[in-house]
């Protein structure tokens, strides 16, 4: 278990923007008639999108209002979930590492180096620029493109120190390079010649 | 021999054709969905018993059977819930599913719970997988709009198929750990019985399948539960989708036939071990929670549910997790072993203090400084841990520690040598005295 706490600097209010408010009723609509509360990791993780990268408190109590929970629930949600980002985050990148074996066997360690020399020597601290921000997560289910990272909604995979650099050049600059293999790597199959489905690429397969 | 193109399930692992819908069709999708409903119920699950499937999620249990333990005239609402949170480090499979062929997984979500009498199914992705939640999505769309799935449907079967997703969370895998999630609430595991078929999303029946379990239904079906049963060996049949990362020179997901060697698998699909089949030092065959397996018992070791428990491991997700001679394994499992105290749900004493103490102790095993007395110490607690829980993550993390030591206890051994003779060469003051 990690020990998870809310940041000691909390802003104002929260609310839901419009169209987030309308996707937050769709959402909730999912899910039978007094079940609304499974619709509580959706709605905090709208909150963070809409909050640039973080929760902050009132963003917990007013999705447990709107879901009818008590605040404590939804404060158990957030501590309990790794992705709920506690504290600020960086304003261009949210750094998150893969360090389990998988990746570490393929060199994560030193992706995790580099984090430590360009953004912050410590995780969930911003740098000082406040462009950036690291942590180092659990197996994120990409270990045959391993090492990779994961920053906002795309992952960046079969990296080198050198090929994360320009990753993390590309954030700097406001030009995000294109996510997946930076090998060029045709998803997870084996790089160089396909070892398997070497027809079907040519026949019907292909609309 | 490697598994025929014409024999692979999933046609477009790769995206190297379109995933929509109409490429999927041309690919076989969606053909003859009508007929199998119209077949009746008790008929899929007939053919699915027959085909020999066992459950792609890690524990293997027979699907067909599975589905069987569903009540039939229950006045509560059945559900099928997928479990997509593949979190188990090494596995990366049911992503390619979601994100290439996700109207097989769709599909296979309507038969599969035409099967058991639901009307409405859940899939719980993990938070992480964002694209391949929102791929899946507008592949659902594209099965609603052409009325495929949804009330008053092509197939005659009412039936709505909803996305929802995890935020970080390992033990959400664990199926009631997941519907606990579903419901609201922290992934905590709840104890069984009653078991989901009976209590489980909202107190009703439920079904927790793997996405792959799912996805290999209608090519079941079509083609037939004897065609399945006639790929892989006796118990372990049909085909597999293999994960291979590590010391492999290409590491890839391959479809292929469940039982493949070890080797066949490596050297023809992934360029082979890094540095030559001789300089391979271990495995961890089925995702981390499965004891390694060392070289010299890896050159005829075929990869099925039954050969993998003989030799005190298992299939588990079929990741298969290549360590080469540069690997310390000491250090490989300790690794792990953070994995696991980081997401034990702390439910329980031995789980939740257990993988925090095992994590320590390998930490110092690592650097030499222990005692000999001490391995003999952390297999017992990997003992006390193991089967001591309420779910099985305990487990999880007792095995692969037990696997180190198992094997590797010479290195922890030489280890702890080394570091004391380099102690007594610090102070040969000491030593003189
Ligand atoms: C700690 C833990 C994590 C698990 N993670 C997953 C997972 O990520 N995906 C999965 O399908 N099954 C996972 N399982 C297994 C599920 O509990 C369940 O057995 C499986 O989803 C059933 O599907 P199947 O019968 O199709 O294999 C996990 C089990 C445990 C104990
Ligand atoms: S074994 Fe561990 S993860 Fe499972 S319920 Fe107990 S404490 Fe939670
Ligand atoms: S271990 Fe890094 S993605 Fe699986």
């Amino acid at each position: 278990m990690a020990v998870r706490r809310l940041h000691p600097l909390q802003a104002g209010g929260f609310a839901f923007s419009d169209e987030n408010l309308r996707w937050a009723k769709e959402t909730i609509a999912k899910y039978p008639e007094g079940k609304q509360a499974s619709a509580i990791i959706p709605l905090l993780w709208r909150a963070q999108e809409q909050e640039g990268g973080w929760l902050p408190e009132p963003a917990l109590r007013a999705v447990a209002d709107m879901l009818g929970m008590a605040h404590i629930r939804a404060m158990e949600i957030a501590t309990f979930y790794t992705m709920f980002q506690l504290q600020p985050v960086g304003s261009k990148a949210h750094v998150q590492v893969c360090g389990t074996t998988p990746c570490m066997l393929c060199g994560s360690e030193s992706l995790i180096e580099l984090c430590k020399t360009r953004i912050a020597p410590t995780q969930h601290t911003l740098s000082e620029d406040g462009a950036f921000s690291w942590e180092e997560v659990e197996c994120l289910g990409c270990c045959a493109n391993a090492p990779m990272v994961q920053i906002g909604k795309d992952v960046y995979e079969d990296l080198t120190p050198d090929l994360f650099e320009k990753v993390l050049d590309g954030f700097a600059a406001g030009k995000p390079p294109k996510p997946g293999s930076q090998t060029g790597r045709t998803a997870s199959a084996p790089k160089g010649k396909l070892t398997s489905l070497k027809e079907s690429v040519t026949a019907g397969g292909k609309s | 021999m490697l598994l025929k193109d014409e024999d692979r399930i999933f046609k477009n692992i790769y995206g190297q054709g379109d995933s929509g819908l109409a490429a999927a069709k041309s690919r076989g999708a969606w053909d003859g969905t009508k007929t199998f409903i119209d077949g009746g119920h008790d008929a899929i699950i007939t053919e699915v018993k027959g085909s020999g499937l066992r459950g792609r999620g890690g524990a293997g249990f027979p699907t067909g059977l599975k589905w069987s333990f569903m009540p039939k005239d229950d006045p509560r609402p059945s559900y099928l819930v997928i479990n997509a949170d593949e979190s188990e480090p090494g596995s990366c499979k049911d992503r390619e599913i979601m994100r290439h062929d996700p109207q097989l997984l769709i599909e296979g979500a309507l038969l599969s719970s035409f099967a058991i009498r639901a009307h409405v199914c859940y899939i719980y992705i993990r938070g992480e997988f964002i694209r391949e939640r929102e791929r899946l999505q507008a592949a659902i769309d594209e099965a609603y709009a052409a009325n495929l799935i949804g009330k008053n449907n092509i197939h005659g079967w009412d039936f709505d198929f909803y996305v929802h997703h995890g935020a970080g969370a390992y033990i959400c895998g664990e199926e009631t750990a997941l519907l606990e999630s579903l419901e609201g609430r922290k992934g905590q595991p709840r104890l069984k019985p009653p078991f989901p078929a009976n209590v489980g999303l909202y107190g009703a029946p439920t079904t927790v399948n793997n996405v792959e379990s799912i996805a290999v239904i209608p090519d079941i079906l079509r083609r037939g539960g004897k065609w399945f049963a006639s790929l892989g060996m006796a118990n372990n049949t049909g085909t597999k989708l293999f994960q291979i990362s590590g010391h492999v020179e290409k590491p890839c997901v391959v479809e292929e036939e469940m039982g493949i060697s070890l080797k066949q698998l490596i050297n023809d699909h992934c360029g082979g071990v890094r540095g030559g089949w001789d300089n391979l030092l271990a495995v961890i065959p089925g995702g981390s929670s499965m004891p390694l397996i060392p070289a010299h018992l890896c050159d005829e070791l075929t990869l099925d549910f039954d050969s993998l428990t003989k030799l005190k491991s298992g299939l588990g997700t079929a990741a298969i997790i290549v360590m080469d001679k540069s690997t310390d394994p000491i250090k490989a499992i300790r690794r792990i072993a953070y994995f696991y105290r980081h997401e034990s749900c702390g439910q329980c004493t031995p789980c939740r203090e257990g993988t925090g103490w095992m994590w320590r102790v390998l930490q110092r095993m690592e650097r030499g400084e222990a005692e000999h007395h001490e391995i003999d110490l952390l297999w017992d607690v990997t003992k006390q841990v193991e089967g001591h829980t309420i779910c099985a993550l305990g487990d999880a993390a007792a095995w692969p520690v037990q696997g180190l030591i198992r094997h590797y206890r010479h290195v922890i051994e030489e280890r702890i040598d080394a570091r004391k003779a380099r102690e007594d060469e610090a102070t040969p003051a000491n030593a003189a005295e």
